[in-house]
């Protein structure tokens, strides 16, 4: 006896087998990214809207005073990096769903690297390169900056 | 919704007219509709309170329209050849009542969806059948085969009983929004086909079924989205069997 003919009318793209558990490690860095994200951004809200004055206290010296703390600083930049990734993995998920033309396909999962790349790498400039109290262009102190720029400069 | 004026005599069941919206195509064509073309196609009927889907069906089928085509063999929910989706759900149309649907109302059957369609209610379960038999659905062992059968505890025994009782439908992989989508996915129900035999006691191919459903279109892509759990007419918790076979893969133990 023969077994029957087998036919594949659509064939399946093999790529996870190149990468053996690529989509494992996807799938548990979604689970706990989230997890922790969700803590995350629920305590960076807090901090800012609930407790002090709320949301009227949120100016430039604001965020200075918080960034002078090397805890928000962490803080703020794996808020960063693990959004822009679980989000930019999310993403990924969706355009192999469905984008079912190869060259569309790269297409959009480059753009979409490049845009993870690029908003991280800016976020984090900003968190690190972060000047509390910038001057003007006469050499005075730029109005709303936080109160003890006056004692540091 | 019940004609029957007066309270039905005792024993006696009731009757109803009930409209059937039919999503039908003929690859051939026909008179009015073109060859391929998709339209929907109405039918009202008398039924009584104990007639399923299934017999509206055979009633336009053999005495109104005889071109209608759909599957059924069994016409008791054992064989899974006739999945299709009523009102916008999949279910057996032998085991679907008239009048748990809301008669007053057309009934709308359609072919289950992401598979394509042969001729009205019937599709191409190929691409179906290809992943189940991916995924290896035979006994797997090595050394000598035992004189006697080979034996297994209660507890063994129901460790995987949930998912013996698939019948091949094909509802719950045709209700699943990453199979509509994506076209590479196994499916639902070549994963509960390998949840059977992962967590047989007995089978030793576990790793290579493991191994094939830890691919790019294996059990990563649900996303738990519990549709096909709720269309399985067997009752299996089919997303419950693809999280076990998850856990499996992520702790790398049975
Ligand atoms: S798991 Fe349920 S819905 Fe899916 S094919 Fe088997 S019997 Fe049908
Ligand atoms: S006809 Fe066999 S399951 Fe419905």
């Amino acid at each position: 006896m023969t077994a029957p003919e087998l036919s594949t009318p659509r064939e399946r793209i093999r790529s996870g087998r190149m990468r053996r558990n690529a989509e494992r490690w996807s799938w548990l860095f979604m689970r706990f990214s989230g997890a922790l994200l969700l803590v995350l951004i629920f305590t960076h809200l807090f901090v800012n809207l609930m407790t002090g004055d709320g949301v009227q206290q949120i100016d430039f010296a604001f965020v200075a005073g918080k960034w002078a703390s090397p805890l928000w600083k962490v803080w703020d930049l794996l808020m960063l990096v693990l959004a822009m990734i679980h989000g930019g993995n999310g993403m990924r998920l969706l355009i192999n769903d469905y984008a079912h033309r190869p060259r569309v396909r790269t297409f959009l999962l480059w753009l979409l690297g490049i845009a993870v790349v690029v908003v991280i790498v800016l976020g984090s400039l900003v968190i690190f390169t972060f000047d509390p109290c910038p001057l003007d262009a006469s050499g005075d102190l730029l109005s709303g900056v936080p109160d003890f720029c006056k004692d540091v400069r | 919704m019940t004609a029957t004026a007066e309270a039905p005599a005792a024993g006696e069941v009731a009757s109803f007219e009930v409209t059937l919206r039919i999503r039908r195509m003929n690859p051939e064509g026909t008179s009015e509709h073109g060859a391929g073309e998709e339209y929907w196609e109405e039918h009202t009927i008398q039924a009584h309170a104990t007639d399923r889907v299934l017999d509206a069906l055979h009633k336009i089928k053999w005495d109104i329209d005889g071109s209608l085509a759909f599957r059924r063999s069994c016409a008791h929910g054992v064989c899974g050849s006739d999945a299709m989706r009523i009102n916008a759900r999949n279910r057996l149309a032998c085991k679907t009542l008239l009048k748990d649907l809301n008669p007053a109302k057309p009934i709308m059957v359609e072919p289950i969806k992401g598979l394509p369609v042969e001729k009205d209610l019937i599709v191409d379960m190929e691409p179906f059948f290809a992943s189940y038999r991916e995924i290896m659905p035979f006994l797997m062992t090595s050394g000598p085969t035992p004189e006697r059968e080979r034996l297994q505890t209660p507890e063994e025994r129901q460790r995987f009983d949930d998912t013996t009782k698939c019948i091949l439908c094909a509802a719950c992989t045709t209700s699943c929004p990453v199979f509509w989508t994506d076209g590479q996915y196994f499916g639902p129900q070549a994963i509960v086909g390998a949840h059977r035999f992962i967590f047989d006691s007995r089978d030793e191919g576990q790793w290579d079924r493991l191994e094939i459903l830890n691919d790019k279109a294996g059990v990563w892509k649900c996303r738990t989205a519990f549709n096909c759990t709720e269309a399985c007419p067997r009752g299996i918790e089919v997303t419950k069997a693809i999280s076990e076979v998850k856990k499996v893969l992520n702790t790398g133990e049975i």
